[in-house]
């Protein structure tokens, strides 16, 4: 299997790709006021594999959103690969997490108009790659995740298994700093989840920084750091 | 790259569409309505009008007509059966606008009668026109063959005539009619010329309508005959008879139908009108006299087709504004059915402008296609209209391009707040939205 390594030489082992200091995130619920993250820190160097784990209501979703530059913190402090995102406008973060997150859902999300190609290209769409570079890296990593006889089929054609490998082609677009997975086989069956978490750990072996957050202890093993959530705060 | 992105928004534009052909294509209806009513309502307001300004336009910008007009108290009056009614234009009418208005250029008097031309054993109805020899340069007819009256022939009182082209078809079929003579009452008129006739009658006609003229007026009048003013004078004298039903018959004496007065330039016209109203005011008694004064009625078209057009393309805007909330209804529910995908499009790097162009496109799209198939469809409207309802319709350019943007307008107006909806939604909500 061909494995297009980082691209990014600034960023060695060891090194914080990710920082976190006092990260709190609230929500206003009409009078009542929903503390959700009580003072996160948190730190992922570079080539790191983290499992983030904790029950529903613990705050993992809404971690996942802050890391994944989705939303912006009530207050606390945010670098994603040395720069302040905490603070940063609508505009300037939509192309942060365009090109420094690579996304993996559980659900796939795909975008069922589009053949496995066109998915993989999106991202680098929004960062304005070339019609032609984007068609050449997106069938590089189509062929990677080893769906090479599949480039024009449409996500409802191919099986969970087969969509989530676009999903990881996608989320290696642009060569992002973390790749953010959420319990990436959770809709799987055994032996499809297996093979996935295989092509996810093999890319943590080539030097990718990987972040899953999980409910399977099995997955969690396999991590370098495991963070356990508990309202809001880490135990 | 702006290149590359504008082809994968309209392709991905063109695909979702096409995905949903059905929506897209009645979504489109209101817009091919639209756009066709804009164009078919101006195409016919357009022909309507150049219709009525090609024929004021024959009658002459320049020109003024002054028509004799039976007065309305006479006709209660003449239930005294046998006193002589007389009325109407006369020689030194048309002598004073002559001598007494700066700015005249040339005074045409006509005298018109209904009469019947023999030629062998043929014999046709015809209108009689007698006439002055610089009569064809306020009417519209052209000269095809020989000539047409000279001032010698005015002079001398000739026998010659000049006849049009539908009683030469009607009288003489196959022979040269030139150098022939004519039959009418009981003289003889030699034919010196046959003109064509660009259809000057019906203009004339179309005033006749409004007011009554009181010269003969046939109706069955298979072509004219033109005929020396002085000629005419001289052998059909001014005086009339005519047998009307149970009251028995009925004396006029008519000097002339008509005047034409041409003026020296069109800032002319108005003032001369007004000279003309006090001339004709001061001479004659009875309301006997019509005046048309074809630049007015220029204008007056102009005001009306300026309503009508305001008027008609009004209803089409209401109908395009239908089609516009279709179109914002229908892109509202797909903004709705597709959040997850503007989710997933966010969570990739999507801004949210990215967003507005996506739906925005999609929008315009489906507006200037259903501008364009408008287009096509209200360019055949008016075609139908002309073909079947013999009405006269004009397409034209402008009315097209004006149509095209507005529907390019309708898609923007309509397009835009759907689009900013879909910006504006939360990505991580519309990740979760199933």
């Amino acid at each position: 299997m061909q494995q297009p390594l980082s691209k990014n030489p600034e960023v060695k082992n060891d090194t914080p790709v990710l920082v976190i200091e006092q990260l709190h995130k609230s929500y206003q619920l009409g009078a009542v006021q929903l503390q959700v993250l009580r003072g996160i820190d948190l730190t992922i160097k570079a080539g790191e594999f983290v499992a983030i784990m904790g029950p529903s209501g613990s705050g993992k979703s809404t971690l996942l959103n802050m890391i994944g530059c989705l939303d912006r913190p009530t207050s606390g402090r945010y670098f994603l690969g040395g720069k302040d995102v905490s603070r940063l406008s609508d505009d300037e973060l939509s192309l942060i997490r365009g090109k420094r997150i690579g996304f993996v859902f559980q659900s796939y999300n795909l975008i069922g108009q589009l053949n496995v190609i066109e998915n993989i290209e999106l991202p680098m769409y929004y960062q304005g790659y070339s019609e032609e570079k984007s068609a050449a890296r997106a069938r590089e990593l189509a062929v990677m995740v080893g769906l090479g006889d599949r480039f024009k089929h449409r996500p409802t054609e191919l099986s969970g298994g087969e969509q989530q490998r676009v999903a990881i082609a996608r989320a290696l677009a642009n060569d992002p700093l973390v790749i953010l997975a959420d319990e990436p086989t959770g809709n799987l069956d055994s032996e499809s989840g297996s093979d996935i978490m295989n092509i996810l750990v093999g890319l943590h072996r080539k030097g990718k920084t990987l972040t899953i957050v999980t409910h399977d202890e099995n997955v969690a093993e396999q991590a370098e750091q495991t963070v356990h959530l508990l309202d809001g705060r880490i135990k | 790259m702006i290149l590359f992105r504008l082809k994968r928004t309209l392709k991905l534009g063109i695909k979702s569409l096409w995905m949903h052909r059905l929506r897209s294509t009645l979504t489109m209806l209101g817009v091919i309505f639209g756009v066709s009513s804009v164009i078919a309502m101006l195409a016919i307001g357009e022909g309507a009008s150049q219709h009525a300004q090609e024929q004021i336009a024959r009658l002459g910008s320049r020109n003024i007509i002054i028509k004799t007009v039976e007065p309305p108290e006479e006709q209660d009056a003449s239930s005294q059966e046998q006193s002589m009614h007389e009325y109407g234009l006369t020689y030194s009418d048309a002598e004073r606008f002559r001598n007494s208005i700066p700015d005249v250029e040339v005074v045409v008097p006509i005298r018109r009668l209904s009469q019947r031309a023999w030629y062998r054993n043929r014999k046709v109805a015809i209108e009689v026109i007698g006439t002055v020899p610089w009569y064809p340069e306020m009417a519209s007819i052209q000269l095809k063959l020989g000539r047409f009256l000279s001032s010698i022939d005015m002079h001398y009182k000739q026998s010659v005539c000049v006849v049009d082209e539908k009683v030469v078809r009607e009288l003489f079929a196959f022979d040269d009619p030139l150098g022939k003579d004519l039959k009418i009452a009981s003289d003889y008129y030699r034919v010196a010329g046959i003109v064509s006739k660009q259809d000057a009658g019906s203009a004339a006609n179309t005033f006749n309508n409004e007011v009554p003229v009181a010269s003969s007026q046939g109706g069955a009048n298979v072509g004219n005959v033109y005929i020396p003013l002085t000629t005419v004078k001289d052998r059909f004298g001014e005086i009339s008879i005519q047998f009307s039903g149970s009251s028995g018959q009925n004396i006029e004496k008519v000097e002339l139908q008509e005047i034409i007065v041409k003026v020296s330039s069109m800032e002319n016209v108005l003032p001369t009108r007004n000279i003309v109203d006090t001339l004709l005011g001061r001479f004659h008694k009875k309301n006997d006299y019509q005046v048309i004064v074809p630049l007015e009625l220029l204008r007056q078209a102009e005001r009306t087709k300026l309503i009508f057009s305001i008027v008609l393309g009004s209803i089409a805007a209401i109908s395009l504004l239908v089609g516009g909330i279709g179109i914002m209804n229908i892109m509202l529910a797909t903004v709705s059915e597709r959040t997850r995908e503007i989710g997933i499009r966010r969570a990739l790097g999507a801004r949210k402008r990215d967003i507005i162009i996506q739906f925005l496109s999609e929008t315009l799209l489906l507006t200037l296609a259903g501008g364009i198939l408008g287009i096509i469809l209200g360019s055949f409207i008016p075609f139908l209209v002309t073909h079947f309802g013999r009405m006269p319709t004009v397409i034209t350019g402008s009315s097209l391009i004006l149509a095209f943007g507005i529907s390019a307008a309708v898609g923007i107006t309509f397009g835009l707040y759907p689009a900013y909806r879909a910006a504006n939604m939360d990505p991580i909500q519309s990740l979760r939205h199933e």
